[in-house]
C-alpha cells in the first residue's frame, strides 16, 4: 500500500463549466445532443422555447436541469432527482411477479386522454410545474391502470420528456463527442465509431511524451483524441498532401487547456520532408522560396480561429459546432490555440527521432498512397494503426506493406459494438444497433537491414 | 514501457541497450519478453540467438541465429505486452482494454482505482492513459498475483505509476484514504456489487466506474446497486473480428464460344483444349475474407457515471 498521500494530478480539464467554455447538452437522456459554448448570451432550443444557457455556468458536469416556468417565461433550474424514483423502480421489480395486466382490452383510438391541449396550456399559465401536468395526464388517462407496470413506466417517461424536458450538463471528451458526431452527423467522421476511435488510439501506442502523426480526414475528431492522451506532453502533428490543411475544426470542442493546445501543430507533407538536409538557416531561405504555398498553408492554418465559425454556421448546423454567437464573445473568452504551423525545430526535431506513433483515418482516400509516404517518417519499432470505411483499400494496402516489407505483425480487424438494455425482467440487447465501424490495419514499422551478417 | 520515459524513449537514434526490456517476435501468434543481457542467449526453434549481437542495433531489427533462421525484435507497447504475460487469470484483451480506457475517460493526471488486478493486463494499457502525473491504485485478495504483479510493472518500467494492494475489495471495499480522489474505478470481481457501495464513495462526482462480467446475472445484479447513486449506466460487449487476405490470381482465359472462367486459387487445372491459349491474362487480386475462427464473448462492460448530488 502507498505510505504517502494519493495526489490527483494537475487539473487538465475541470469538472466545473466556466464561461467561454465548450459543453455538451443532453436533452431527455439522449434522445438530442448538441454542443454549445456557454456565456451569458447564449441558448437553447427544445421544442418551440428558447431558454438561456446563462444558469449553466458554474455548474459542475453531470448537473441535470429541468424546464420550470418562472416569472416571465420559463428557464432552466438545477435540480437533483429525488431518490424515491428510483424506489418506484425497485418495487415494481417486486411485484412483477404479480402482474396480471395485459394490453387484449386496450384499443388504441386516441379517445384515452381527457385533457385537452387547451386544458395544459391554462394549466401552464397558472404555474403548473412540468411534473404537475404529467401526473395531471395521468390521472386523465382512462386506460392508464389497465396497462402493465412497464407500460405504465414507459407513458410516465414519454409524458416527462415532452412536458418537463431534461437537459443533462456534460464535459465535452473524446468519447462523447465521438458518440454525438457518430449519432448525428457520421459522414463528417467518415463513420468512425467511438470503440474504432479507442482502437486507433491503442494500436498506435498513443501516451504522454509521444510524437504522434495523424493524417486526420475526419474533422479534428482523432487529433483531438490523440491531444487528449497526451495530456499535455509530446506533441501531435496533423498533416495533409498538397497545399490545404484538412479542417480539424472538432477539436475546439474539447475544452484544451493551452499547454494542450500549443502541442497540437500542423505541418504539410512536403516540410515534413524537406527540411530533411538543410540547417536552419537554409531552410528559411527555402520557405521563402516556395512563398505560395507556405503563405497559403499560414494564412489558413491562422485563420482556423474564426473562420471555421463561419464556415460550419454556413452548413446550417449549429446545433453541433459551437454556436455562431462565438464570434463576437471570441474576444472575451480565450481563443484556443490548437493547429499552429510547426515550427523549424520541432520539424526538426520529427526529422532526427521519427515520430512514435501514427494514425491515418482518411475513409475516402487510397490507403496504400497515405502509407507509403508517411511510414517512412515513423521511428522504428513502432506502431501504425489506419483507419478506413471500406475493407479492400486496407487489403490492398496491407498486402503492399508484405511486399515492400515495410512492417510486421499486420493485422486487419473490425470492431464489433453492442449495447444491452438491462432492466428488471427486461435485459435484452438493444433493439438497435451499429451496423459498422469502419476497418482499423494495425502494424510496426520494420527497420531494414541492409547487410546481413 | 520506453515512451513514458521521454530520457529513453524510440527513436531513429535509440538502439537497444544491455537491460532492455525487448519483444521478441517469430510469428504473429508466437512472441516473448526477454531482457537484454549481454552474456544471454536466446534459444528457440530457429537456432540460437546471441544477445550481443542485438545490442547497438535499433529496434524492430531482424536480427538471425548461428542456424541463418531470425526474429524481430521490437520495443515493447501495453499491446505487446498483453501477448507476451504469464497468464495468472484470464486477462482482459485489446479491444475490451481500449474501449475501457476511452469509456472511463482516463486521460494524463488521473486517479484510477482498479480490483482486481489479475495478472495486470489492463493495469499496464491504464497506467499508459494515467503517465506522466496521474496513478493507478490496483488491488487483489491474492497475495501471490499480487507481488507477480508487482514484479511485472518493474519489469516494464512502470511501478511509478501503478501501487499494488492486497486487499479483499468485495468484503472490506476500497481503503478510505481515496475518497472522493478517484476519477475512475475499475472492478473485475465475481460479485461488483459488493464493491459498488464503496466505489460510490471514492468517486468524485461525476467520476466514471466499469465493471467487467462475463455472465449477465452479475450484470443484473450490478446495475440494479447502480441504480441509486449512478447514472448513464449502459452495458456493452465488444468483439474484435479478424481478417485473413489472399491473392487470388483470376485466369481470365476466354473459351472457344467466347465465354470465359474464373480460376480460384487453389485449383490447379490444366487447360482444357478448348481453352485458346494466346488470349490469358491473368490479374492478380487481394481479397480479404473474416477468419474462420473468432472469440464469441469475453465479458459484458458495464458503465456508469456517479451522480451529482450537490
Amino acid at each position: 500500500m502507498s505510505e504517502s498521500k494519493p495526489e490527483s494530478g494537475p487539473v487538465i480539464n475541470p469538472r466545473v463549466t466556466c464561461e467561454g467554455c465548450s459543453v455538451l447538452l443532453d436533452i431527455n437522456d439522449g434522445d438530442r445532443l448538441v454542443f454549445a459554448r456557454l456565456s451569458a448570451g447564449s441558448t437553447l432550443k427544445i421544442g418551440n422555447k428558447t431558454y438561456s444557457l446563462q444558469p449553466l455556468i458554474g455548474c459542475p458536469f453531470g448537473s441535470l436541469f429541468q424546464v420550470e416556468s418562472g416569472k416571465e417565461k420559463p428557464y432552466l433550474s438545477r435540480f437533483v432527482p429525488p431518490t424515491e424514483e428510483n424506489n418506484v423502480q425497485d418495487e415494481g421489480g417486486s411485484q412483477l411477479q404479480e402482474e396480471s395486466r395485459d394490453n387484449r382490452a386496450i384499443i388504441d383510438n386516441n379517445q384515452a386522454q381527457t385533457l385537452t391541449g387547451e386544458d395544459i396550456d391554462a394549466m401552464r399559465r397558472q404555474g403548473a410545474t412540468g411534473n404537475e401536468i404529467v401526473e395531471a395526464l395521468i390521472a386523465n388517462s382512462a386506460t392508464f391502470d389497465k396497462k402493465t407496470q412497464f407500460s405504465q413506466e414507459k407513458y410516465r417517461l414519454k409524458k416527462q420528456k415532452k412536458y418537463a424536458p431534461r437537459v443533462l450538463l456534460r464535459r465535452p471528451f473524446c468519447r462523447s463527442i465521438c458518440e454525438a458526431y457518430f449519432k448525428k452527423y457520421p459522414a463528417r467522421i467518415g463513420f468512425l465509431r467511438v470503440d474504432a476511435l479507442s482502437l486507433l488510439l491503442s494500436m498506435a501506442n498513443v501516451t504522454a511524451n509521444s510524437d504522434a502523426l495523424v493524417v486526420d480526414m475526419v474533422g479534428g475528431l482523432v487529433t483531438g483524441a490523440v491531444a487528449e492522451r497526451l495530456g499535455g506532453t509530446g506533441s501531435v502533428c496533423s498533416t495533409y498532401l498538397g497545399g490545404t490543411p484538412y479542417p480539424i475544426e472538432i477539436i475546439r470542442m474539447f475544452n484544451f487547456s493551452d499547454e494542450i493546445c500549443k502541442r497540437i501543430l500542423r505541418c504539410s507533407f512536403n516540410d515534413l520532408c524537406s527540411v530533411q538536409i538543410e540547417t536552419g538557416e537554409q531552410v528559411s531561405q527555402h520557405e521563402d522560396d516556395c512563398t505560395m504555398e507556405s503563405q497559403s498553408n499560414e494564412k489558413t492554418s491562422l485563420s482556423i480561429g474564426t473562420e471555421d465559425v463561419h464556415l460550419s454556421s454556413n452548413n446550417g448546423d449549429t446545433d453541433l459546432v459551437p454556436e455562431n454567437k462565438l464570434s463576437s464573445s471570441s474576444k472575451t473568452c480565450k481563443a484556443p490555440k490548437a493547429g499552429e504551423k510547426a515550427p523549424k525545430e520541432a520539424i526538426q526535431s520529427w526529422k532526427e527521432n521519427g515520430f512514435s506513433s501514427l494514425i491515418i483515418a482518411a475513409p475516402e482516400q487510397d490507403a496504400w498512397g497515405l502509407v507509403k509516404d508517411f511510414l517512412p517518417l515513423l521511428t522504428y519499432s513502432a506502431p501504425f494503426a489506419i483507419y478506413h470505411q471500406y475493407l479492400q483499400p486496407l487489403a490492398t494496402c496491407m498486402h503492399n506493406l508484405q511486399l515492400e516489407k515495410m512492417a510486421i505483425g499486420l493485422q486487419i480487424s473490425e470492431p464489433w459494438l453492442r449495447e444491452y438494455q438491462v432492466l428488471p425482467s427486461r435485459t435484452h440487447p438493444c433493439m438497435q444497433m451499429s451496423g459498422t465501424g469502419g476497418y482499423i490495419l494495425s502494424g510496426t514499422r520494420m527497420h531494414t537491414n541492409i547487410s546481413q551478417p | 514501457m520506453l515512451l513514458m520515459d521521454s530520457s529513453k524513449k524510440i527513436s531513429f537514434n535509440r538502439c537497444i541497450r544491455d537491460g532492455d526490456l525487448v519483444i521478441i517476435y517469430e510469428r504473429h501468434d508466437t512472441m516473448k519478453a526477454v531482457k537484454v543481457c549481454e552474456n544471454s542467449v536466446l534459444q528457440n526453434r530457429f537456432g540460437i540467438f546471441k544477445h550481443s549481437d542485438w545490442i547497438g542495433k535499433p529496434f524492430g531489427s531482424k536480427v538471425f541465429s548461428n542456424k541463418g533462421g531470425f526474429v524481430y525484435i521490437l520495443a515493447p507497447t501495453p499491446e505487446l505486452w498483453t501477448l507476451v504475460l504469464s497468464h495468472r487469470t484470464q486477462i482482459l484483451y485489446i479491444a475490451d482494454i481500449s474501449f475501457v480506457v476511452m469509456y472511463l475517460e482516463v486521460v494524463p493526471g488521473c486517479l484510477v482505482l482498479e480490483s482486481g488486478t489479475g495478472s495486470g493486463s489492463l493495469t499496464t494499457s491504464l497506467a499508459r492513459a494515467v503517465a506522466p502525473t496521474g496513478h493507478v491504485y490496483t488491488f487483489d485478495f491474492h497475495e501471490q498475483r499480487a507481488a507477480s504483479a508487482r514484479e511485472d510493472f518493474e519489469r516494464t518500467g512502470i511501478s511509478n505509476l501503478v501501487t499494488v494492494g492486497v486487499r479483499d475489495i468485495q468484503s472490506e471495499g476500497f481503503p478510505d484514504e481515496f475518497s472522493g480522489l478517484a476519477d475512475s474505478v475499475f472492478l473485475d470481481l465475481p460479485q461488483p456489487w459488493l464493491a459498488i457501495p464503496s466505489a460510490r464513495n471514492m468517486l468524485k462526482q461525476d467520476g466514471t466506474l466499469c465493471s467487467f462480467s462475463p455472465c449477465i446475472e452479475q450484470v443484473q445484479r450490478s446495475c440494479e446497486t447502480l441504480r441509486s447513486d449512478f447514472t448513464d449506466i449502459r452495458t456493452f460487449e465488444i468483439l474484435l473480428r479478424m481478417y485473413e487476405l489472399r491473392e487470388w490470381k483470376i485466369d481470365h482465359s476466354k473459351f472457344e464460344d467466347g465465354s470465359s472462367i474464373a480460376y480460384p486459387p487453389c485449383k490447379r487445372r490444366q487447360p482444357s483444349s478448348e481453352v485458346s491459349v494466346g488470349e490469358n491474362t491473368s490479374s492478380p487480386a487481394v481479397v480479404a475474407r473474416p477468419s474462420a475462427e473468432t472469440r464469441g464473448h469475453t465479458g459484458y462492460l458495464t458503465f456508469a457515471r456517479r451522480k451529482c448530488d450537490s
